[in-house]
Order: C-alpha cells, then structure tokens, then sequence
C-alpha cells in the first residue's frame, strides 16, 4: 500500500521558562492509504502536538514529516495551507462551526477555497451531508443543532473535498456515548467506501474499540504500534 | 468566496452593525466639530475684520510700526484722493477710513467744573449721512440705550464708562486728546447714545463719533489714521498678499509711505488665522488617535473573539495573506459605510447649525476675544471629506493591529485560545 505520511526522527520541544520541553522524542511512524488509526495515549503525552505537525498546524523542531510527499518543516506557510486545503481534513473536539453560517454554507467553505463551480459544490455538499444523514438540517444554524449533529456537520465538512487523510482531535469528547458510535461508524464507512485515511489522536475507549491501528505515545515516544485483527 | 464573507459580515452584528454605529458616531462628532470650529473661527475673523482689522489696512509706515501707540502724526492724508484711486483699482473692495485715538472724556457739572473723567478709547467712523459702518459692525444689536449721532457733535459711548461717569442721553462732554501735529485738542461732544459689546476691551471705555467730528477735533482734515479694505467674501490670505505686493512697489521704506497689511499679519490676529489654518488638521488629528484607540479596541476584541474563526479558516486551508486580507477588508468595508453615514448625519446637523446658530450671547458676556455673539457652523469641501480620515483609517489600523495577531501565532496556537 502507498504510503501518505511518513514521520522520521520527529522531535518537537516547546520552550518553557529558560529551557524546553520536548512533547515529542525521536517518533518513528508511517501511515499508508485507508488507514483507520489511533494515536492513543495518557494526557500530555503528545497526540496532539503530533497530530497538528502531520497536519502542517506546526512545524517540527528535528526530524521531519512528510505528508504525501511534502516535508512539512520545509514548507512555507503559503505551501502549508496549499496542502491542507487539497489533501487534509480536519475533526476537533469542539466542533469548531462558523457559527453565522447555515450547515450547508459550513460544509461548503472548504470548496469555496478550492475555487469549484458552483454547481459541482452543490452537488458535492448534498452528497456528503447525506453521508453523515443531515439532509434535512442543511439550513439550520449551529446553534440550533445538537452536539452530536454539530460533530457531523464538521465530519461533512472534513470529507467534502474527498482529502486524503483525515485527522481528527478527540472528535468524541464531548458527546455521549450513543452519538460517539453514530459518529465512528459514520467515519468507519466513509473509510471503507472512499478510502479516505484517518488518524485519531484519543484516549476514549469506544474511539479505540473501533481502530484497525493502535499507537501508543507515553512521554512524547512511541511505546507500542499494533494492528487490530478483526 | 467574497460573497461568503459577505454574508457572514451581515448575519454577524457585532461585527457589522455595531462597528458601523461606533465609525457613524465618530465621524459624524469630526465633521461636525470641523463645520463647528470652522465656523466659529471664521466668525471670530471676519468679526475682528469688521471691527478692527479690515481685510488688509493701509496706513502709513510710520503708524504701522506703532499701531499700538495709535500714532495720529504718522495718519494717512490726502484721504479723499486716495480713497478714489483705491475704488478705481480695486471695484470689488469696499473701503472705509477710520481714526483710532486715545484720551481723557471729561463730564463737567453746571459751573463747568469736572464732575468725572474717564480714560476712553475712541473711533471716528463714518456714522453720519452713511449706513455703511453701522451695518458693517452690526451696531444696530449693539445700541444698548438712545439712538445714533444724527447731528455734529454727537456721540456714543460704552454702556459701562457711562454708567461709571453718571452720565445721562444728552450730556455734554468733553473729549481731552491731542491733535495730530502733537497739541493737545480739547472737543465738546453730546452724548446721544450707548453701545455695548460684549467685548471686555471695547466694553470698558470706548467712544464711537462721527470721522468728520473726529477730524474737527484732532485737526486731522481729510486724513485718517487707517483705511480698512473688505472683500466682498470672507478673508482671502492669498488675495491679501497679492494685494501687498501691489501695493508697496517701490518699498522706498519713508515713514510716510503707505502700506498694506493683510489681516494675517496684524498683531493679534495671526495667531486666529494660523489656527483656523490648521483647525483641520488638528481635529483630524485628534480624532484619528481617540478613534484608533477605540476602534483599536473594537476590532483587537473582535479579531480576540475571532481567533477562533481564524484558525479554523487556517486549518481548511486558507492562507494567511487571505484570511488577513479578508479581515482587512473588512474593515474597509466597515470604515466606508460608516463614515458615509456619519458625514451625512454630521452635515445634517452642521448645516442647520449654519443656518439657525446658537445665540451663545450671555455665556460670553464678557469675553476678551473678539467672538460674535452666534455660534455658527460652517461646511467648507473639506467637511465632506474630512470624517473619511478618521473613519476609514481607524478601522483599518484597528483591524490590521487586531490582525497582527494571526500572523504572529502558529496556526495551531489560535486554537489553543479558543477552547
Ligand atoms: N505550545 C506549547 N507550549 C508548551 N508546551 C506545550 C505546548 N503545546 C503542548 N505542550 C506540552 O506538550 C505536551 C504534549 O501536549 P499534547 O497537547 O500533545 O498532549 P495530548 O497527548 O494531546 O494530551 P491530551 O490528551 O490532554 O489532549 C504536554 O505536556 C503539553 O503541556
Ligand atoms: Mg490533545
């Protein structure tokens, strides 16, 4: 399988006082196409920070990361956003909604920048939102939805430019369970059926019962990379 | 995408509405101040013009030099000559000649003994057979008691000196000056009415008579301390110097020899001129910092809030340079609508302050400045576009130093300051 991110020798310190602290220590890792996988780990241990590096959030101190073939601690910030813009998608914990647009215009943003007609953003927006089952919630506001209904709105707007790599920040932490195995199942399919990569970075059991890839972080190091045998 | 940002400026009230209120606001207060200031300012000179400086003067070297002394020796003569040419050369100025002198006025009782004294200063203008002067400088408003001279050998006198010397309409008294070639000059005058000013100087002793009298008393026939010249508008300091220059070819630098002294450079009134100059300036000045320091604010809490928005803009994919650009824009946006808005409610109010005044009589009763008695505006074509300066600018910087912030921060930083 193609290889879309390949993380060598990362180190990533932030500084703190007079001196550093180093979030990450010499991570090792590679992801390939349709990836279903977890960063998995105790708080402070560095899922985060290593999530945002992959997803040219922030940039290594040593090592280097390559995102589909693009070093990520080379790239100037134009190219950064250019690669986010084509080939990333982004879940966060709190969802993250523009909260004066409606739920098509939120799902349609991402298209917006990638300058497709209009008809073509139409069709895509209504595709994805019936992926996630919110056809009947396209002109709602943010405000007006529930939790879990917010988290799918962000899910559509992740997948809607069909990138190839998803990264998603704890996108169950503030839901209750019923909503979080909507959610997983919801990104398992599209997984499936688009082949679309996700890398999770969590500590919640139900996000791990779903992963086909456990990497454990303690300390800012990788303690352990398993696959799931289903 | 324009468009979408757009909407989002719309639906989002406090990032439209309400700043464009804030910018409405502030422009409408500069435009209406600068009308205001404009319009008090010019008053202020046109007043001083009218009642002492003229437009330009012209007097002699000699009386220049010392016009503080009121210097009689050193009058203009020949007046009437003079006065022709000048209407010849110059049809659209009008011109008035007037005597300035200082003295002691003398109220004697029944046997012609002193009674009381005061120290006056006095004008001869034309009063009699002539409107001219007594429209000029408005003094219909200011006969406070009587009426006008009528006859030779009438006079009138502040209120407040005639008060203090116990006088009544119709006393004689005597003017105690000297004469032109340095006598002293003694004239009877009748008091046939009294003026008040509302200006402390002209209010504490002042003497207004018919020039002719004035000439009888001081033996100054057909000469005259000082002509005042008046365009037919207000102040023109580019006029006035041209006219200078005109005026004094030769420069030959006699006592004798006449000069013409734009308003600007008599001795009280440059400083009146120079700051009506700058009055712009100085209001812009003002309000582009106090607005830029509010709107600095608004827009630093906005883009606060906003971080947000940014770094999830900056996730999906938008650049920097666009999402600053858009925040930028913004705020051109802003800025724009709000001072169209606020110079349009500001000229309302300028306006009708031009026409109707505010009768600001009895709060400068007795001013030392020689301030008209009715505030007015005044709209200049710098009105229209002066509260554009600050409205404009100070959203813009606001909104750029707000901005500063997500340039400065990593992408994954704004986040971190929204949860
Ligand atoms: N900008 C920063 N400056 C200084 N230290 C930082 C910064 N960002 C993260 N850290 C530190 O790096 C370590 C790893 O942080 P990170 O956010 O990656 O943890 P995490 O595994 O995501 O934890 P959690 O499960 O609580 O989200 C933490 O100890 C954190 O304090
Ligand atoms: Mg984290």
């Amino acid at each position: 399988m193609k290889s879309i991110v390949e993380v060598q020798q990362l180190i990533k310190k932030f500084p703190v006082g007079n001196g550093f602290f180093t979030a990450l220590n010499e991570v090792n890792l590679s992801f390939a196409e349709g990836e279903f996988a977890g960063l998995v780990g105790p708080s402070g241990s560095g899922k985060t920070t290593l999530l945002n590096i992959i997803g040219s959030l922030d940039v290594p101190s040593e090592g280097e990361v390559l995102v589909m073939g693009h070093p990520v601690g080379k790239l100037t910030a134009a190219q950064a956003a250019l690669l986010r813009k084509q080939q990333l998608g982004f879940i966060f914990q709190s969802y993250n909604l523009l909260p004066v647009y409606t739920v098509y215009e939120n799902v349609e943003f991402p298209l917006l920048l990638l300058d497709l007609p209009a008809s073509e953003r139409k069709q895509r927006v209504l595709e994805t939102l019936e992926w996630v089952g919110l056809t009947d919630k396209v002109k709602s506001r943010p405000a007006a939805l529930s939790g879990g209904e917010c988290q799918r709105v962000a899910i559509a707007r992740a997948m809607v430019k069909r990138p190839a790599l998803v990264l998603a920040d704890e996108p169950t932490a503030n839901l209750d369970s019923e909503n979080s195995h909507r959610i997983l199942q919801t990104m398992l399919k599209l997984n499936e059926e688009l082949k679309t990569s996700f890398v999770f970075a969590t500590h919640d059991e139900k996000v791990i019962s779903y992963l086909r890839r456990i990497i454990r972080l303690q300390d800012g190091k990788v303690v352990a990379d398993e696959l799931v045998n289903l | 995408m324009i468009r979408f940002l757009f909407k989002g400026l719309l639906r989002d009230k406090s990032r439209s509405l309400l700043p464009v209120i804030v910018v409405a606001v502030g422009v409408m207060m500069t435009v209406f101040l600068h009308a205001y200031l404009e319009g008090i300012l010019n008053d202020s000179i046109e007043e001083s013009a009218r009642l002492s400086s003229g437009h330009v003067k012209i007097t002699t070297l000699g009386y220049h030099e010392n016009s503080s002394q009121r210097p009689n020796e050193y009058a203009v003569t020949a007046v009437d000559r003079l006065l022709e040419a000048l209407k010849h050369d110059f049809p659209d100025l009008q011109w008035s000649e007037r005597i300035l002198f200082g003295g002691l006025l003398d109220a004697p009782d029944g046997e012609g003994y002193t009674r009381s004294q005061g120290n006056v200063a006095g004008a001869g203008i034309r009063l009699i057979g002539s409107d001219e002067e007594i429209e000029r400088m408005d003094l219909r408003a200011r006969l406070f008691a009587g009426r006008f001279p009528e006859h030779r050998g009438e006079v009138l006198i502040s209120n407040e000196l005639f008060k203090k010397m116990k006088l009544r309409l119709g006393d004689e008294v005597t003017l105690i000056s000297s004469s032109m070639y340095g006598d002293m000059a003694m004239y009877n005058f009748t008091v046939c009415g009294t003026l008040h000013f509302g200006i402390a100087a002209l209010d504490k002793g002042m003497v207004y008579a018919d020039i002719e009298d004035v000439r009888n008393a001081l033996y100054m026939d057909d000469a005259a301390g000082e002509i005042l010249g008046f365009f037919p508008g207000n102040y023109d300091e580019k006029r006035a110097l041209q006219l200078q220059e005109a005026f004094a070819p030769d420069g030959s630098g006699d006592e004798f020899s006449l000069v013409l002294t734009p308003m600007s450079k008599a001795s009280g009134m440059d400083f009146l001129i120079l700051y009506s100059r700058y009055a712009g300036f100085i209001i812009i000045f003002i309000f582009v910092f106090a607005m830029s320091i509010v709107l600095w604010n608004a827009g630093l809490l906005g883009g606060l809030r906003r971080y947000g928005e940014f770094g999830l803009r900056l996730a999906i994919g938008e650049s920097k340079r666009e999402a600053y650009g858009s925040l930028v824009g913004e705020a051109v946006l802003i800025g724009l609508v709000g001072s169209v808005a606020g110079t349009a409610i500001g000229l309302v109010f300028a306006y009708l302050m031009q026409e109707f005044g505010l009768n600001a009589g009895d709060m400068i009763k007795d001013s030392t400045l020689m301030l008209p008695t009715v505030f007015r505006a005044q709209i200049t074509p710098m009105t229209y576009v002066i509260g554009f300066i600050p409205g404009v600018l100070s959203t813009v910087i606001g909104a750029m130093l707000a901005g500063i912030g997500i340039y400065k921060r990593q992408t994954a930083q704004l986040f971190k300051e929204l949860t």
